[in-house]
This record gives C-alpha cells, sequence and structure tokens, in this order.
C-alpha cells in the first residue's frame, strides 16, 4: 500500500482545501471519503433525470476568493454568479422586496416604514463595520489568549489594535453584537415587522436558537461577512450546483499530485507511541501517515474516530459538551414550469433572490418553540431560491428547480428517531406554506428530495445535521472554536489536526479552516508558507 | 438632413423602443450620437448573463461601410494589415490599418459577404480614408451605418436561443463564420463574432424589421435566460477576454495630436494581424523598419495582486516608471485582477514581474498599494465554448 505524508479523512470542501495545499507544497496526500462520491455538505446530485440539486448548501458567498483564485478554481470550472435582493411575502398578501438597487430597496422599505427606509442606511453601516472588524481574521489563524508564544502574542496585540481602533462606543457595540439576540438587534433600529422578519432570518440559519436568543446577531453577520467580487455581504450560485465548488477543488488537489479515494470509510486514527501512524478503514486496511488530518466535525472526530485511550480526559469531556445541535432541514424540488407568487411579476429581479414566508420576528420565534417542543415546526422559516432562472445547466430548458432551506427541523421528534412519516409531515407543512402564496406551485412539482436531520446526518455525517459543524455561537468561536486550548487546528496527538468547519472561522462553505490548517501543518513540517493571507479589507 | 432638424439630436437605433422598454435604470450613455444604455438593471447581472446564460447588445451604432466592385478585395488588402485574400466569402476576419507611418488607425471586423463584397465594421468613422485608399480602384464605397441594425447575442446558451428562434443548422457555423437566414422577407445575416470572448453571434438586418428580430430573440430565449446588457457589462467582458477598446488602449493614429501617442500592431500586441509577406499595404514601410530596428512599447497583459483594480496605474520595475495601464478589472469569471499596460520596451515579456502603483479612495481617503504583478501570455478568460462545433446547450 502506497505510503503518504499526509492523510485527509473526510472529501468535504475544507477537507479538499486542506489537501490542495498539502499537495501544492510537496506532500503526498490523499482524502480519503466515505461516500461514494466527494464534497460533503457542498454537494450537487442528479435524483430526477435531467435535474441537478444542490442537496446541501446551496448558495456561495462566504468562499474566500484569495484561495479560488490562488487554487485556479475558475481554471477548474468553477463559476459563482450572484443573485443579489430577496423578498418575504406577506400574509395580506403584500410583499417587502429586499432590492439589491439601493435607492429601489429604500422606496421599497419605504413603502412599509418611511422611518425604517432611513434607518436601513445606519444599519448598513453598522453591520459594516463589524464585517470590516471579522473579515481580516477569516484565512488567519486565531490568537490563543493564553499562549505566552511570540506569535500569539503579535496576532493577540494586532487583534486588539483593530478593536481600539474603534473607540469606546464601537467596541461596546461590539461586545453587545457578539452576545445579542438578533431580535434585539434589529429592534434598535426598525419598527416595520417585515422588514425585521426579512433581516432577522439570516440570524437562526443553522442555529438551534430561536430570534430571541443571545448570540444570533453573530450569526446574522456570519451571513454577511462573505462577498462576491468585493461586494461583502452579497451572494450567488455556483453554476452548476454548490458541487461544483467540490468538483473544482478536486481537480486542483489532482493538478498538485494528491490523491481522493472514495468509498473509503475510516473507523479509527492511529496512535503509536504517542504519535499519529495512520488511520484504519471499516474494511480493514491500514494507511499509514504521519500527519491526519480530520475534515469531521469536532464530535465525530474525538468520540467516533479515535480511541478515548488515546485523548486527554478534559478533551473528551469538551466534545461530549460540544453544541452540535441540529436545527434544520431541506425540500429540493423539481418543477415542470416557473411558479408564479402572489403580486411578484415574474420577470422581477426579486423572483431570482431569497424568498420567505414568514413577516414577523414572532412567527419565527413560534417556529422555533416548535423545535424546543421536539418537533418541525408547523409554520416553518424558508430560505428558498430558483437557481435555474440564472443557471441553465441544472433543470432542462424552461423547466426549473427550487432549493428550500427550512428552520426548524430538531434532530429527533419528541425523544424518538425520525420516522418516514415524521419527514412527510415535515415535508408537507414546507409545501403547504409555499403553496398558499403561490397558486400554481403544487401543480408544477415533478419531484421532491426532503432531507430532515436524519438524512443530513446519515449522508454528510454532520452531527445531528448541525449545518456548520458546531453552534456559531461566541462560546464556540475564534479561539474557543472548537474548544480553548484547540483553535489552532493541532490536535491532542503530534501529527493529528482539525481542518472541518468545527474550528475557526467556522461553518459555511468558506475553505477557510482548510486553508488555515494547511498553513499551520506546513509551519509544523518547517515548509514554506503557500496559503494565502486575505486580501486586505478596504 | 435638415439643418437645425431633430436630427441632429440624439439618434435612436432601430431597437430604442425595446432598448427602452427594458432599460429599468435609466442609465443611458451616448455611442456615436446614438442615445445607448450603460446598463440595463443590473451591470453584474448583465455580465453574468454574457458568461453564464445569453447576453444581448444593440450594437447598430456600429460604423458599417460596404466595399463592393471588381477591385474591392485588392482595395482592401492595401488597406489593412491583413491578407485579405485568405478570408473567404462566408468569413469574417479582425484586423487593423494603419498611416503610412505604420501607426494603428483603427481596428475592426471584415466580412466577406460574396465576391468583392465586403462589410467593414470599425470603431471610428472611416468614410474618408476608405475614398483615399480607393483611389486608382474600382470600387463603390457606402456607409451603411444607418442602413444595418444590428444585436449581439453572447454567451453559452446563445446558439441554444438562435436554434430554438429556427435558425436552423446554425450550430455548425464556424468561429468567424457568417451565413443568411430569410425573416418575415428580409435577409437575416448571422456571423459567429462578437466582443465578449465567449460563444456568441452578431445578427444584422433591415432596419425595419429590427423590433420584430427582438421580439422573437427574447421569445425564442426565454427558456435560456436571455437578457439585453449594457456598455458597462460589455466592458468587463471584453477586458477579461483581453480585446483591446480602440480609444482607451490606443489613439486612432489619426486623432493623435501629441507625436508619439499613437502606436504600431506590433506595439498593441496584434503582431498577428499582419501579414509582411504581402508586398504592399498601408504602413508595410515603417512597420518594416520599426521590425529592423524595434518597437518603442509593448502591450502586456498583466496579472496584478490583491483585489484593487489598477485603473490609470503607473507601471514600475525596479522603482521606475516603465509604462502605464489603460484598461483594468477585477474579473468575476476568472476571478482575476486583470490590467492592460503599455510598457516601455524592453519590459512586458512573459512572466516579467512588475508593480503597479494603484491608488484608490475609501470615504474620502486615498491609499496607495503597490501590487505585485506579472505579465501573462494570453488572456484569463477563453472558454473551449468559443470554439466548439458545434456548441454545446449552455
Ligand atoms: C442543508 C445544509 C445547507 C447549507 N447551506 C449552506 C449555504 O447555502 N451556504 C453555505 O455557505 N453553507 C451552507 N451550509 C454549510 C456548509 O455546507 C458546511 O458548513 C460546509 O460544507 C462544511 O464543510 P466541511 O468541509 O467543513 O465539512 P463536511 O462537508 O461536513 O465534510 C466532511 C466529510 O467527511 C466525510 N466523512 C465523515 N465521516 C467520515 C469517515 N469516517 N471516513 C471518511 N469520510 C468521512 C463526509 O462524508 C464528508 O464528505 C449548509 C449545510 C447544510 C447541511
Amino acid at each position: 500500500m502506497k505510503k503518504y505524508d499526509a492523510i485527509v479523512i473526510g472529501a468535504g470542501h475544507n477537507g479538499l482545501t486542506n489537501a490542495a495545499y498539502l499537495a501544492k507544497s510537496g506532500l503526498s496526500v490523499a482524502v480519503l471519503e466515505r461516500n461514494p462520491y466527494i464534497g460533503g455538505a457542498t454537494v450537487s446530485r442528479e435524483l430526477y433525470p435531467g435535474w441537478t440539486y444542490s442537496n446541501c448548501s446551496y448558495v456561495c458567498s462566504l468562499l474566500r476568493p484569495e484561495i479560488a483564485r490562488d487554487l485556479e478554481l475558475p481554471r477548474h470550472g468553477l463559476q459563482v454568479v450572484p443573485y443579489g435582493g430577496g423578498v418575504t411575502f406577506k400574509r395580506d398578501g403584500d410583499y417587502y422586496g429586499n432590492y439589491y438597487d439601493h435607492n429601489r430597496q429604500y422606496r421599497e422599505v419605504a413603502r412599509h416604514s418611511l422611518r425604517d427606509a432611513n434607518a436601513y442606511e445606519r444599519y448598513a453601516t453598522d453591520v459594516r463595520k463589524q464585517t470590516r472588524l471579522i473579515r481580516p481574521y477569516l484565512l488567519r489563524r486565531p490568537p490563543d489568549p493564553t499562549s505566552l508564544k511570540l506569535r500569539d502574542l503579535r496576532d493577540l496585540a494586532g487583534f486588539a489594535r483593530s478593536f481600539t481602533e474603534l473607540g469606546e462606543e464601537g467596541l461596546a457595540d461590539t461586545l453587545r453584537f457578539w452576545t445579542k439576540s438578533v431580535g434585539d438587534y434589529l429592534n434598535e433600529y426598525f419598527e416595520s415587522d417585515v422588514i425585521k422578519a426579512h433581516l432577522g432570518g439570516t440570524g437562526v440559519i443553522g442555529t438551534a436558537l430561536g430570534v430571541y436568543s443571545p448570540g444570533t446577531a453573530y450569526v446574522l453577520l456570519h451571513h454577511y461577512m462573505g462577498d462576491m467580487d468585493g461586494n461583502v455581504g452579497s451572494w450567488g450560485f455556483a453554476r452548476g450546483g454548490m458541487g461544483a465548488v467540490a468538483a473544482a477543488l478536486a481537480k486542483s488537489v489532482k493538478a498538485f499530485g494528491g490523491d481522493i479515494i472514495c468509498d473509503a470509510d475510516v473507523d479509527r486514527i492511529v496512535v503509536r507511541h504517542g504519535k499519529v501512524s495512520g488511520v484504519a478503514l471499516k474494511n480493514g486496511n491500514e494507511l499509514p501517515a504521519g500527519i491526519v488530518v480530520s475534515n469531521l466535525d469536532p464530535r465525530r472526530t474525538f468520540l467516533d474516530i479515535m480511541d478515548r485511550d488515546d485523548l486527554p480526559a478534559e478533551l473528551v469531556h469538551k466534545a461530549g459538551n460540544f453544541k452540535i445541535r441540529g436545527s434544520s432541514g431541506k425540500l429540493n424540488i423539481a418543477l415542470d414550469g416557473l411558479p408564479t407568487f402572489n403580486g411578484l411579476d415574474r420577470n422581477n429581479p426579486l423572483m431570482l433572490g431569497d424568498m420567505h414566508f414568514t413577516d414577523s420576528l414572532e412567527r419565527l420565534e413560534r417556529a422555533y418553540d416548535d423545535w424546543k417542543a421536539g418537533t418541525w415546526s408547523k409554520d416553518p422559516y424558508v430560505d428558498m431560491l430558483i437557481p435555474t432562472q440564472t443557471d441553465p445547466t441544472m433543470a432542462p430548458p424552461g423547466k426549473h428547480m427550487m432549493t428550500v432551506f427550512v428552520q426548524y427541523a430538531p434532530p429527533r421528534i419528541n425523544g424518538g428517531e425520525w420516522t418516514d412519516a415524521d419527514r412527510a409531515g415535515f415535508e408537507q407543512s414546507v409545501i403547504d406554506q409555499i403553496a398558499a402564496h403561490s397558486p400554481d406551485f403544487k401543480s408544477l412539482i415533478l419531484h421532491c428530495e426532503t432531507r430532515t436531520p436524519r438524512e443530513i446526518e446519515a449522508e454528510v455525517g454532520l452531527t445531528e445535521g448541525n449545518i456548520f459543524q458546531g453552534e456559531l455561537t461566541f462560546d464556540q468561536l475564534l479561539f474557543n472554536r472548537p474548544f480553548p486550548g484547540y483553535a489552532q487546528y493541532r490536535g491532542p496527538v503530534p501529527g493529528m489536526y482539525m481542518c472541518g468547519s468545527g474550528t475557526h472561522p467556522g461553518g459555511g462553505v468558506m475553505a477557510a479552516p482548510g486553508a488555515n490548517a494547511a498553513r499551520e501543518i506546513l509551519r509544523d513540517l518547517r515548509l514554506p508558507d503557500v496559503v494565502p493571507g486575505g486580501y486586505a479589507d478596504d | 438632413m435638415k439643418a437645425g432638424s431633430d436630427a441632429t439630436m440624439m439618434l435612436r437605433t432601430p431597437f430604442h423602443a425595446r432598448v427602452a422598454a427594458a432599460c429599468e435604470l435609466n442609465d443611458w450613455g451616448t455611442w456615436k450620437g446614438y442615445t445607448t444604455p450603460r446598463a440595463y438593471t443590473d451591470m453584474e447581472l448583465e455580465y453574468f448573463a454574457i458568461r453564464s446564460t445569453a447576453g444581448v447588445f444593440d450594437l447598430s451604432p456600429m460604423n458599417k461601410y460596404r466595399i463592393t466592385g471588381p477591385d474591392a478585395q485588392a482595395c482592401l488588402n492595401r488597406m489593412v494589415t491583413r491578407d485579405v485574400s485568405r478570408i473567404g466569402v462566408g468569413r469574417v476576419g479582425y484586423t487593423v490599418w494603419c498611416n503610412d507611418a505604420g501607426q494603428v488607425m483603427d481596428d475592426g471586423t471584415l466580412f466577406h459577404l460574396g465576391e468583392n463584397d465586403y462589410r467593414l465594421c470599425a470603431f471610428a468613422r472611416a468614410i474618408d480614408w476608405l475614398h483615399w485608399c480607393a483611389l486608382g480602384f474600382d470600387v463603390s464605397i457606402v456607409d451603411e451605418s444607418d442602413e444595418v441594425a444590428a444585436l449581439a447575442v453572447q454567451g453559452p446558451t446563445s446558439c441554444a436561443t438562435l436554434l430554438a428562434m429556427g435558425l436552423e443548422g446554425l450550430e455548425q457555423l464556424k468561429p468567424f463564420g457568417l451565413t443568411h437566414f430569410s425573416f418575415e422577407g428580409e435577409t437575416l445575416m448571422v456571423s459567429r463574432t462578437g466582443f465578449t470572448g465567449d460563444l456568441g453571434y452578431e445578427l444584422w438586418i433591415a432596419p425595419r424589421q429590427a423590433e420584430l428580430l427582438w421580439d422573437r430573440l427574447f421569445a425564442a430565449g426565454e427558456p435560456y435566460l436571455i437578457k439585453p446588457f449594457g456598455s458597462d457589462a460589455l466592458d468587463l467582458a471584453r477586458i477579461e477576454a483581453g480585446f483591446l477598446q480602440a480609444g482607451v488602449d490606443f489613439v486612432p493614429a489619426e486623432s493623435a495630436v501629441r507625436s508619439g501617442r499613437s502606436r504600431s500592431p506590433f506595439e498593441l500586441g496584434l503582431a498577428w494581424l499582419v501579414s509582411m509577406d504581402k508586398p504592399v499595404f498601408n504602413g508595410r514601410r515603417a512597420l518594416q523598419r520599426e521590425q529592423a530596428q524595434g518597437s518603442r512599447y509593448r502591450f502586456a497583459l498583466l496579472d496584478v495582486d490583491g483585489n484593487k483594480p489598477a485603473h490609470h496605474s503607473f507601471i514600475l520595475s525596479r522603482g521606475g516608471k516603465v509604462g502605464t495601464v489603460t484598461s483594468a478589472a477585477w474579473c468575476p469569471t476568472a476571478k482575476s485582477n486583470v490590467a492592460f499596460a503599455q510598457l516601455e520596451m524592453p519590459h512586458g515579456a512573459v512572466g516579467e514581474e512588475l508593480v503597479a502603483e494603484i491608488y484608490y479612495q475609501r470615504e474620502l481617503q486615498w491609499t496607495r498599494v503597490l501590487a505585485p504583478c506579472r505579465v501573462i501570455g494570453s488572456p484569463v478568460f477563453n472558454p473551449p465554448r468559443r470554439r466548439a462545433v458545434p456548441p454545446g446547450a449552455f
């Protein structure tokens, strides 16, 4: 069996990014993937002939342009097309259109509240201040505040400097922002329910928290800190589906000489004499390697594929308590044509954007109440898009594909496993909600893939189906991600590393954890740093 | 045209009624005295129509000249740098033409419509120069600019759209080929040409059928996600594809007032357009001299570090200025920061490392960046579908 310098467990987009940089540095690298296909939560598959679904992640903004450019992802086939804008349909038949064009958006907000239209400008500025603070740290390892190493002290000083630049008031704002609920935060700016609901939804996407739970304001920031070609906060579609991100990364890995091996289910990271010595597969094979990198979430990494005997007890305890709760599900729908929505012209640019049907924070909170009660939301919050309006590759001409991300879906139903009947009930609540605003929707449905946390966990291996490989709350961010003392991508055993979304800067199709981890590995090997730092964010 | 009539105000192209209806932003510019949109709804979405679906651009204001008669080929062969005899009937050639000093007057496309029957599309007005060149040749020269309406249909689904419109067999048309269809009693000429570097076609029709053509095109294109685009999106696409723009990346020689401001084809990276083996053509002697003595400048495509476009930057080598940038953009599909530069010789060889001195302003504060950049050998965007015959569905 071939001896590799490094083995990456999991061909999620972070595992692939990590492997690309290790291979680029001349290491012999293999990526081992449990599934017959690559991508993890960055995957697209044809489950209904002629239609491609992005089965998990569906929109792109966080993907670091520095990485995409450096690994030549466009040359390897990746194109990301912005969609701009969004809309929230109201129960009274009206809607709020979040136009991409600023003046158009002002007029539209003013239709609901003149004062909110003006307040939006202040809100946008304040959010920009926060994104400016965080963005430079995306492609850096978080400093360890307890370390006395020169590099950490230097990083910390830089960190402190960007905070003090904000001034006393700015600092207070920042702390509030990072700990507040998105509901409270929006209430400080706006009076209109629909505006608050439209903006507030992003504060709970992927998290098992409600709009009034502390910490959700940060989740909103997490969705704003990406960019499309320099437009901070804007989102787009990967042409051909999110699987195109993984496919391009895989080509990059191979171009640098790395191997990607599918159907390779890793049973265990093998530790000998206090050092990593390779991995053992479920089929009994063992692959030796001095470096093993886990793309899995922290729970799986430490509790499933490592022996407790190889780990400090304290770490096992931390991994057990790591917050990684399932909260979301997804419907991918093949449509016979473009559905119409009440009050909206089909040529309106809002049709290209994210659509929602929850018109108040109150309804968002009620949707969360169902999660707490151990069931799916009867009146869910959805983030719905029809990418085939700009992407000709995912459905036949004139036909469409709809992606519907749904909150909330708990990891278990009333303490028990999800059943197929539960899944059908979940699906129905979503379809009914859409149909209430779209008279022809139901008649256009050709096929529907419905994924609850059960399917997401089983197919992608995300514990409880948590989309970010762990909650994005302050206690699990920066130098606390995944745990204090382990935030710099190094595991507890020499030669063992982590590169998944469970590490800084967290979940989303970002490629930053994978790249940052590669930088640390190269550093330990005393190899030159080939991983790009961030562009100056100005 | 009567003196003082409305006709001396801004003109409208034959598609204007449709264009105006689609131009939600009312973001108008001018082109050769015509009112044309800079953007319709959103510049970026329009750019991505070119790169991901199909985009439509009204290029009616383009200068078009018809050159016919027994000496048409001979006359053009004397005027332009390319060997016109190698551009067969049914083919289109991109070319430049020079003054006697070997300086580029303009670039354009030459359509070989039939035996001794050509159409020249030019950026600058060229009727006077054509007549100069025609001296002693038996040719007729007609300014057809207002008699031919034109639309560019560009992007990966452009072929599928036009096939759906009924242009049977179009998928067999090779790049730089042209063909004819009948369209409601008129002849519709279609060429596989464009200024975007993508798969694309240009449609040429008599103005009275222009609106009908627009309507048919957009009806057929709906399932192929067709969208009109303005000049801003076009500019971004052409920079990404590495295409020069006359008046931006070079000064048309006859409009250069200051000496030394014009450029030869060699200095613009267009040596491939110059057939030195033709015995005579305008500027040949000067170009021969330049070949012997060396050029003053070299055109370079630069890949610039960082994400700040190097608009109007000085290009430095070891701290000294060796050139300037004429066009620059962050290219959204290639994800590259591209600049076109005019560099003093001997700079500009592929692989050379240089520095772009970039200035940009944020909230009234100017920042200067010295961004490393390197000379690249080919454009950052050049997809296989641009050349594929037949092209795929997208
Ligand atoms: C439904 C859903 C919607 C989302 N929507 C978006 C979105 O629109 N935009 C966005 O930016 N982000 C979104 N996300 C989040 C984003 O997709 C994830 O955070 C990101 O893809 C995780 O990438 P990763 O590489 O860190 O890990 P993963 O993608 O989880 O990759 C881990 C890989 O490891 C493999 N694996 C697991 N166990 C083993 C084993 N024992 N042996 C070998 N291989 C193993 C898995 O099969 C998987 O391929 C979404 C996520 C989900 C689930």
